[in-house]
């Protein structure tokens, strides 16, 4: 008889990493989804490429490094995917690998790996490309408009998106429907604020994430946006600017990234605003029209800092003594 | 409605393997491992030596300090004096008796004449002398938790609430001894004199809650309170804040907060102590687990080895992966079957290669589960990781002392990291740096 001996507890719950990667795929399966139908089957071979160069960067750099295999973990496909998502289906396949490498083996595995990354590597590798080829990354294709799946996208003429529009500063040219179902210009993942929004429940349904981070994100461009409109009336305003470009996206399942958050509640709420406040101000001062990648990436560098403030009243010392 | 502890879990509770079957007592064995050590504090000194002829309920160990006594579970020889494996993995001195399967009963022994009489000294005075500790499993010798209540105490707490999973030797003990926990948690009203006695419970014991309802006239100053069920409710800390909203300081005993918490089991020892005389030879000890064939609760004599134990419960399946000395959540898990029943036993778990939820590498991914999951408002993940830097400045600032070791932390944690097993170690290097 060999009896384990190990520490208690000696039962586990049912939540597993790959368990909750695996419900993060599904929540951003329609607006993915989306995505194809708008922008065609190049969108899904992006994505394709985006996924298959993480899963192979994540797998060459274990095994350089000569530790254990993670690629069973998920987190190389969620990452793909999120990659994918934020960069328009004009973009080529070689930016994208590149983007894909650098997240896995520059922002994550030489950073320690799963949960040590202190910089969410799908928008890092956003805003490398972005630095790279800002060209490439902010050519935006009309809704519907077809895509060559092969060769150069140069000469796809492009169009202007809601946050383009917002910019000079105007009302966006697009519908609400169009906000809401996601058939405009945009990237691959962003454009559809009903399919977002589906994703982001069934994860707090789920408790994959809570509601802190996104509420307190979503809350603080509503209430800028509400009190320093651009545009008439205000609350048509504050809807195009939560509706439009990568703020949905980006608050549900970038900002909400494990890694790269605060575990507490209240750093998880200032983190929220944070993310807020630095959207709405590179969106109406910045050199581009969206924000929300340096937003969510400035304040992932803040994240230990946050931990650190806003660490939980020690129990048992209650305002007022012991609670007597 | 949410009871009003901080974080918690909910694991699953597999209570339905052994609950509702009354306990049947396991016959007495041929040979009894009494420990000298069944509590916390100081180690007995053996009263008896090799050779002596003891009685039932004989005392046999004793010493002065923290320490409360422990006596003979059987009448016979003393066959041995000597080191003996240990519930705690070490080896403990041990009074090793030869049964004579006669339960002669030891002439110390006697109901008190007029137990109504008594005093509050008089009253704790007996507890001592059975040597009685916590029942519930943390074996805080029960008299010294009565003697620093006495005067601070506006609170008394009857905790019956047995949130391990798996575990339900309190439940076995209210569904056929409530009236003797109730006159036993009488007696210490007249101890400490509260205003509020409160018996705690959680909701998913219907049948005790059904009987102590039954009782409800008949002890009209004891308050039954249904608890919605949350690990770790049965937590001293986290019962006392459930029913009186109340927080225990870091480092301070819940009389700081005018609360004393008896385990149910604990309450029934004082009663048969008080009104029979009885010390504490034998408890109800729930065996059970995907890993034993007939799952039941059994009531041992104190010093049956473990191995005696499981075998009355049709021996352990093919498939076995741990034995556990307590519940699933705070238990010692067993490297064989050499230790013996002590006071704090609460049942003798055993789990299948199925229950194994360990992998090779574990990895956090600061999902915060463990923070939000922490009924002790800390943050697993960095004390988890404070302790592998040996960082004890940082492992002080995040108060790992305060740990409770419930286990709600790991239980959720999807990385499957061993977070209660680095923040013991964590408490053991504070400990010892705080000694230098």
């Amino acid at each position: 008889m060999n009896l384990s001996t190990t520490s208690s507890p000696h039962v586990k719950g049912r939540d597993s990493t790959a368990r909750l990667m695996r419900d993060v795929v599904i929540a951003l399966l329609p607006a993915l989804l989306v995505g194809v139908w708008v922008h065609g089957p190049r969108a899904l071979l992006v994505t394709l490429v985006s996924v298959a160069s993480c899963l192979l960067a994540e797998g060459l750099f274990r095994l350089a490094i000569r530790s254990h295999n993670t690629l069973p973990d998920g987190s190389a496909v969620v990452t793909g995917l999120l990659l994918a998502m934020t960069l328009p289906a004009t973009v080529s396949y070689w930016a994208v690998a590149l983007g894909g490498v650098f997240a896995m083996v520059v922002v994550k595995g030489l950073f320690g790996g799963l949960g040590q990354n202190i910089f969410n590597p799908a928008l890092s590798a956003r805003a490398l490309l972005l630095l790279l080829w800002p060209a490439q990354i902010v050519r935006y294709a009309a809704q519907g408009q077809a895509l060559p799946l092969w060769g150069s996208t140069a000469d796809v003429v492009t169009a202007a998106t809601a946050l383009h529009d917002m910019v000079r500063p105007a009302m966006p040219d697009v519908s609400w429907a169009q906000m809401l179902l996601g058939n405009m210009a945009g990237a691959i993942g962003e454009t559809s604020a009903l399919a977002l929004l589906a994703g982001g429940i069934y994860l707090m349904v789920r408790r994959v994430i809570s509601y802190r981070i996104p509420a307190a994100y979503l809350g603080t461009v509503a209430v800028v946006t509400l009190l320093f409109s651009r545009g008439q009336p205000p609350f048509a305003w504050m809807a195009a600017q939560l509706l439009s470009g990568g703020l949905l996206l980006g608050a549900l399942f970038m900002a909400t990234d494990y890694a790269t958050s605060p575990v507490t509640p209240v750093g998880q709420a200032v983190y929220g605003v944070g993310c807020g406040l630095l959207t709405v101000l590179f969106r109406y001062f910045g050199l581009f029209p969206e924000g929300v990648t340096y937003a969510i990436l400035l304040m992932n560098a803040a994240v230990w800092l946050l931990d650190r403030l806003t660490a939980p009243r020690r129990f048992g010392t209650v305002k007022g003594g012991a609670g007597r | 409605m949410r009871s009003k502890f901080f974080g918690g879990v909910h694991p699953d509770p597999r209570k339905e393997l052994s609950a509702g079957r009354v306990p049947t007592p396991l016959p007495a064995p041929a040979q009894v491992v009494i420990p000298m050590a069944q509590h916390i504090g100081a180690v007995c000194t053996p009263l008896v030596q090799p050779g002596d002829t003891v009685a039932m309920g004989q005392k046999i160990g004793d010493g002065p300090g923290l320490c409360v006594p422990v006596h003979a579970s059987v009448s016979g020889r003393v066959a041995a004096v000597e080191p003996r494996p240990h519930v705690t993995g070490r080896e403990v001195l041990s009074v090793v008796i030869e049964n004579d399967f006669q339960d002669t009963p030891s002439r110390e022994l006697s109901p008190h004449p007029n137990p109504d009489a008594l005093t509050a000294e008089e009253i704790v005075t007996i507890i001592r002398e059975a040597g009685i500790v916590g029942m519930g499993g943390a074996t805080f010798p029960t008299d010294v938790k009565a003697n620093t209540g006495i005067g601070k105490v506006d609170t008394l707490i009857a905790n019956a609430c047995e949130c391990e999973p798996y575990i339900t030797a309190d439940d076995a003990l209210l569904c056929t001894h409530a009236a003797n926990v109730l006159r036993g948690l009488s007696l210490m009203r007249r101890v400490l004199e509260p205003e509020r006695t409160v018996l705690g419970i959680e909701d998913n014991k219907p049948e005790a809650i059904a009987k102590l309802r039954q009782l409800q006239e008949e002890f009209p100053d004891i308050e039954v309170a249904v608890l919605p069920t949350r690990y770790p409710q049965g937590a001293e800390k986290q019962l006392i804040q459930a029913l009186t909203g109340r927080q225990v300081p870091g480092g301070a005993l819940p009389a700081s907060v005018g609360c004393a918490v008896f385990n149910v089991a604990t309450c029934a020892s004082v009663y048969e102590a008080v009104y029979k005389g009885r010390p504490i030879t034998r408890r109800i000890v729930t065996v059970t687990g995907e890993g034993i064939r007939t799952p039941m609760n059994l009531i041992v004599r104190i010093g049956t080895p473990f191995s005696q134990v499981v075998e009355a419960a049709g021996g352990l399946t093919e498939d076995i992966w741990k034995v556990i000395s307590g519940g699933p959540m705070m238990g010692v898990a067993q490297r064989d079957l050499r230790a013996s029943v002590i006071k704090g036993t609460t049942g003798i778990l055993c789990l299948t290669a199925r229950q194994n939820g360990e992998v090779a590498h574990p990895t956090c991914i600061r999902c915060a589960k463990c923070v939000a999951a922490c009924p002790m408002k800390l943050q697993p993940l960095y004390l988890y990781r404070f302790e592998a830097a040996g960082d004890l400045d940082q492992l002080r600032r995040l108060h790992a002392m305060d740990c409770i070791e419930c286990g709600c932390c790991a239980h959720l944690c999807p990385g499957k990291l061993p977070l209660v097993e680095k923040i013991r170690a964590a408490k053991k290097r504070l400990k010892e740096a705080s000694a230098q």
